[in-house]
């Protein structure tokens, strides 16, 4: 009796939680007819910021591929001192609040900034321009990826990476045949990620590049500013947000499902099982 | 041939490996786990950097720490195979083979009978069929030197007869310096010229197998050799006589010359087992408890009180023996060996 009830409120625990999580998203379908959403979508307010976006998170996604990897795998094979020091500052913008991000990178960027004058003597202005979307992107983006590329390249058997040497392969041919194709997994679950991370990139964006539109108004900058002029729109973003979030979660459960078997990297996610 | 010759210091976790080998031939190293027998191996093939030392392999130097020499793993000719094989799993067979250099990769896959396998992945062979593709891989670089860790340990013992074999033939037929690390001494005696005993770090005996059983330098190499050691003090009787007490109490006699802490090499087909009390001239006779019989192939190990001896099948079915009993062993004071116990 007293283990049914046990259940029963178990039950009831989860249902409140699923329905709590749910509900939101639904609302953004069932509010306005699908029709009117996909009608918004051709707005110039959407293909702007659409644009501005994607532009933006592909740059900084390229970026944070070609120095988060060399970063993430020198993390993972070296042990010196001051190693955790650096993985953990590495790990710090993930915390982070993201307005504090966006003063921090005010604060180095900026015209005042730390940095602001010798930039600004070479000619180079950085805040409220697309490079400063790029920028505040890779900032708070990058710490998923090289968390997650530390964990592929520590989870490789290191006798693998010594028997390649030993078979006569120098480090780059190593490294491209031997630890890229074991850890890819891994990488791509992380890139994943940070690519979801920065398309939702709100706070550091808003305090560092502004929202203007065509320049620096991102999806997320764009669903504030059409909040109170055309709810329809935000609600039409929304939903193409909510669209790309679930169809990265999804790649990101069935890259791990084609991961070869001896590859271990510690997902984030509850994986997918078809059973 | 080119021979290895290997001379360095490298400071392991508690002690130092120091080691100094000359190998034109196979050389098996032996020694408790942890007493730096892998870490040999690593070192040869340049996966760690000894501070102090020389390697080189004829006039080919890999390491001189004098001329602050070292070369990379990849630049020199080694074919180390790894105690878990390290077989690449995203490769297949064939590129695992490939690896090294593709021209030769085919010919290594018929020669090792792994060509119908070609196409497969590690993770679908049989231990016995990755070891082969292990040792295929590391020939196709063209080793100058053959490095084998544990290279028949992760084999059930159904396949393990049959790759030894295997190997053995191999190895004669390469000719190559070989350097093979292993925990059993019936391997070691199988592939290797001479064994060396590695403890803490230090060589403590280089001989030939039969050496090693007919002369043990230490407690270690005697029980790894699978001889009986009986701890005791030992006392000179006279000039070709020691006496030894057991622990057990009973008393021993060697002709061997040995005073205090010392341990009694007895091989177990040196000891006869009775079950009653003979008058021969074995001057050493111990009673005991029957305390096991295995068959082992065509013979019997008899375990009698502190001692194993083995006899054959026959005798041992004509004299009864079963757990439980009561039975002499005897051996001859000859047939002992006394080493120094710390």
């Amino acid at each position: 009796m007293r283990k049914a009830l046990l259940a029963f409120l178990y039950f009831l625990a989860a249902a409140a939680a699923l329905a709590f999580l749910a509900l939101p998203i639904l609302a953004i379908f069932v509010h306005v007819p699908p029709g009117r959403l996909i009608d918004q979508l051709s707005n110039p307010v959407v293909t702007d910021a659409l644009i501005v976006s994607f532009k933006t998170t592909l740059i900084a996604q390229a970026l944070i591929l070609l120095f988060g990897t060399p970063t993430a795998y020198l993390l993972a094979s070296r042990r010196f001192p001051g190693r955790s020091l650096c993985v953990t500052l590495v790990e710090l913008p993930l915390v982070l609040p993201p307005a504090v991000a966006g003063i921090g990178l005010l604060a180095a960027f900026g015209r005042a900034g730390l940095l602001g004058s010798s930039l600004s003597a070479a000619g180079i202005t950085i805040p409220f321009t697309q490079t400063a979307v790029t920028i505040a992107v890779a900032f708070v983006a990058s710490p998923l990826y090289i968390r997650q590329a530390i964990a592929a390249f520590e989870a490789i058997d290191p006798n693998l990476v010594a028997a390649s040497r030993t078979l006569g392969a120098g480090p780059a041919r190593t490294f491209f045949r031997v630890i890229l194709p074991l850890s890819r997994g891994g990488l791509a679950a992380g890139e994943a990620l940070a690519f979801a991370r920065g398309l939702g990139e709100f706070g550091a964006t808003i305090m560092f590049a502004g929202s203007l539109q065509k320049v620096t108004q991102t999806l997320p900058l764009a669903i504030y500013a059409e909040f109170e002029v055309n709810f329809d729109v935000t609600l039409a973003i929304s939903a193409l947000l909510v669209l790309i979030s679930a169809a990265v979660l999804i790649s990101l459960k069935l890259t791990s499902l084609w991961q070869p078997s001896e590859q271990i990297s510690p997902s984030r996610f509850a994986r997918l099982s078809w059973s | 041939m080119a021979t290895l010759r290997a001379d360095f210091t490298l400071p392991l976790r508690s002690f130092e490996l120091e080691l100094a080998l000359e190998v034109d031939r196979t050389v098996a190293l032996v020694g408790p786990s942890g007493a730096g027998k892998t870490s040999v191996l690593r070192a040869i093939a340049g996966l760690v950097r000894p501070p102090r030392g020389r390697i080189a392999l004829g006039d080919d130097v890999w390491l001189d720490t004098d001329r602050r020499l070292f070369r990379k793993p990849d630049e020199r000719r080694v074919g180390l195979v790894f105690q878990e094989y390290a077989l690449f799993p995203h490769l297949t067979v064939r590129q695992n083979v490939a690896y090294a250099g593709k021209e030769r990769a085919d010919e290594y896959l018929e020669r090792f009978r792994i060509s119908q396998l070609a196409d497969a992945r590690p993770a679908a062979l049989t231990g016995g069929e990755r070891q082969r593709v292990a040792v295929a891989r590391a020939l196709a670089r063209g080793p100058g030197v053959i490095l084998l860790d544990e290279p028949l340990s992760a084999l059930d013992a159904h396949t393990k007869g049959a790759v030894r074999a295997e190997l053995q033939e191999l190895l004669q037929e390469l000719a190559l310096p070989t350097i093979l690390v292993t925990h059993d001494f019936e391997d070691a005696a199988a592939l290797a010229d001479l064994v060396g005993v590695i403890v803490d770090g230090n060589l403590r005996q280089f001989a030939t197998p039969s050496e090693l059983v007919d002369r043990p330098t230490d407690a270690f190499v005697a029980s790894f050799t699978g001889a009986n050691l009986l701890r005791g003090k030992a006392r000179r009787l006279d000039d070709d006589m020691t006496v030894v007490q057991l622990e057990t109490g009973e008393l021993v006699y060697s002709t061997e010359w040995g005073e205090g802490d010392v341990g009694v090499v007895i091989y177990p087909w040196e000891v006869s087992i009775g079950r009653l009390h003979q008058d021969d001239s074995a001057m050493n006779l111990i009673q005991g408890e029957i305390r096991s019989v295995t068959a082992v192939g065509n013979r019997v190990r008899v375990r009698v009180g502190p001692i194993t001896a083995e006899v054959t099948a026959s005798s041992a079915d004509k004299l009864e023996l079963a757990r439980g009993g009561t039975a002499f062993a005897s051996f001859k004071a000859t047939g002992t060996r006394l080493v120094p116990l710390a």
